[in-house]
């Protein structure tokens, strides 16, 4: 493969022993996945602040202890825990250290204690045509698809090593010919109130994630009033029940001002329809609670955005959550202040809602209670929460979910625009 | 008598075992438990197996960018696969083995079949992978 001398010169040890072994990692990358050369990345964001075992604790502070320093800004994904209150939620103190020491081992690297899975939502917002190196599989689909910046599904641990460097190898969706869609969904027979429910759209995207898998997809037929809260809900849904990094919204995102702009030139373009019949469809599969039944209403996954939390808020009109029933919000430090400076946290947490930073919405209940049913928001979460620990899901508006959550059990209507 | 197949080697190393074999693909995220190496998903057919010390095939990952971080973790307690063959690249399948042995200076070779190759494995089948020359000796 081709190394610039600064390249080699890193990978040779002579601009530190970290970004060496960094980078010797990243060429080891490169020549097994076939990459010719390395890109120059502008921003990395890691999820190499994820506790999950000894090892990659041990790793990253390793390369810290090396004098490790991150060559290009670095943000950090969200952990497991809020880190100041998981002992409120029975978060043993042994992994709170390690957390802790995991934080402190990416601070003296220089990297940002942004603990967020939404960097989008917390002023991140790489240009159109920026190459960037992201982990976090919401965060990766968000940036290539609405923000138009480029990156692949980097690896945890690779994502370090991408920032200690300032490269990544260059292949996938670094390069054009990759970023066009292969696979064209027309959106069709929905009547107009579809589309400005938030409801609609991560089911669209749990249909694309299924159907399509890794494939880039062009998506018609979505007026251009979609809102950012709605791509979001989209994205994370498309790449938790397929590993979808792009998508294009033909009218809408920054690569697809018209169909034939984003559609592959090389391969024949398969064409599907999302039609109600679908949506009901993914809803039926998503949906695994048994009756009525709830023990937990769960919000921001990703990370609750501030317009969230104002339609959150709206909601309250002075209730309060079922005392059977858990209701969290999972959040930044960032938005947790903007909205607590707007005033919106106050009502919130009258009513009973716990609001939390840093954390995880699915590793919430790992302390709690080992099984129940959630409901939430978001198709993601449903999704994961089920695969990963059992617990049933639910899924339904924000309005919907905090109505659940003061009634005790599950309360939802099919949407207007749905029955036939 | 030993069979030997031509492979691609993607990481290299030489490792020994016996075969393990799956059609379907595995997430290493949420789906391997680094205590022993079981498989925790109740859909997958190699359900409460253990990869430890083998020869793991099966066609391609799938699942969460956090692969790398279990595969070191794997690799860290000793009970990960000694090799790992697949029929399709993955860029977050290969970055843990990788990054196993720049820092623990080991790793499980990675190595491709092509498909027809591949339906020639037999679970039980002891197996030199070598991700050097690029080749799988097998001992049925």
């Amino acid at each position: 493969m081709y190394l610039t001398d600064q390249e080699k010169k890193m990978r040779d040890g002579r601009l530190g022993e970290a970004a060496g072994m960094a980078m010797a990692i990243l060429v080891d990358l490169c020549e097994a996945v076939g990459a010719p050369e390395m890109v120059e990345i502008s921003h990395v964001h890691t999820d190499s602040g994820f506790y999950f075992g000894d090892a990659g604790l041990a790793f990253v502070e390793h390369l810290a202890a090396l004098g490790g320093k991150v060559a290009v800004p670095t943000s950090m994904n969200n952990t497991s825990f809020d880190i100041e209150r998981g002992r409120d939620y029975g978060v043993p103190e042994v992994l709170v250290q390690k957390i802790k020491r995991l934080e402190q081992a990416h601070l003296a690297m220089g990297a940002s204690p942004s603990w967020t899975c939404a960097p989008y939502q917390n002023g991140i917002l790489p240009e159109p045509g920026a190459m960037v190196a992201w982990s976090e599989s919401n965060a990766i689909v968000f940036a290539n698809s609405v923000l138009g910046a480029r990156t692949n599904r980097t690896g945890d641990l690779v994502d370090i090593c991408c920032a200690l460097t300032g490269r990544a190898p260059k292949t996938g969706l670094y390069l054009d010919e990759n970023r066009r869609a292969v696979v064209h969904i027309a959106v069709d027979e929905f009547s107009a109130e579809a589309f400005t429910d938030a409801r609609f759209y991560p089911l669209l995207g749990y249909h694309i994630g299924r159907e399509c898998g890794h494939r880039v997809v062009a998506v018609t037929g979505i007026p251009k009033t979609v809102t950012m809260d709605d791509l979001k809900g989209l994205g994370a849904a498309a790449a938790s029940s397929g590993a979808t990094a792009l998508f294009h919204v033909v009218g809408v995102t920054p690569e697809a001002p018209s169909l034939a702009a984003c559609l592959s030139r090389e391969v024949p373009v398969d064409v599907l329809s999302f039609t109600p019949e679908a949506l009901r469809q993914a809803e039926a599969l998503l949906w695994t609670a048994e009756g009525d039944r709830l023990d937990w209403v769960g919000f921001g996954c990703p990370h609750f955005s501030f317009r969230e939390f104002t339609r959150l808020a709206q909601c309250i009109e002075g209730r309060k959550v079922h005392e059977n029933v858990a209701c969290t919000v999972f959040t930044s430090r960032k938005i947790l202040r903007r909205a607590e400076s707007a005033g919106l946290l106050e009502p919130l947490r009258a009513a009973g809602i716990e609001i939390y930073v840093d954390g995880c919405l699915l590793l919430y209940p790992q302390s709690l209670k080992p099984a129940g049913t959630m409901m939430s928001n978001s198709v993601k979460a449903a999704n994961y929460i089920f695969s990963q620990s059992g617990y049933r899901a639910a899924y339904g508006s924000i309005r919907e979910c905090f109505a659940s959550a003061v009634a005790g059990k599950i309360v939802r209507r099919p949407p207007a625009w749905l029955r036939s | 008598m030993a069979e030997i197949l031509k492979c691609r080697p993607l990481v290299a190393g030489r490792a020994r075992g016996s075969i393990m074999v799956t059609r379907q693909s595995i997430s290493f995220w949420g789906g391997v438990d680094p205590a022993n190496g079981r498989i925790l998903d109740p859909r997958h057919d190699l359900f409460d197996q253990s990869i430890a010390g083998r020869v793991l095939a099966f066609p391609f990952g799938k699942g969460s960018a956090a692969a790398p971080l279990v595969l070191l973790e794997l690799s860290g307690q000793g009970t990960g696969p000694a090799a790992i063959i697949n029929i399709d690249t993955d860029p977050l399948l290969v970055a843990g083995p990788i990054i196993s042995r720049h820092f623990y200076g080991r790793a499980a070779p990675v190595v491709l079949l092509t498909e027809e190759a591949f339906d020639r494995l037999r679970t039980g089948d002891d197996a030199v992978v070598d991700g050097v020359s690029g080749e799988i000796t097998i001992h049925p």
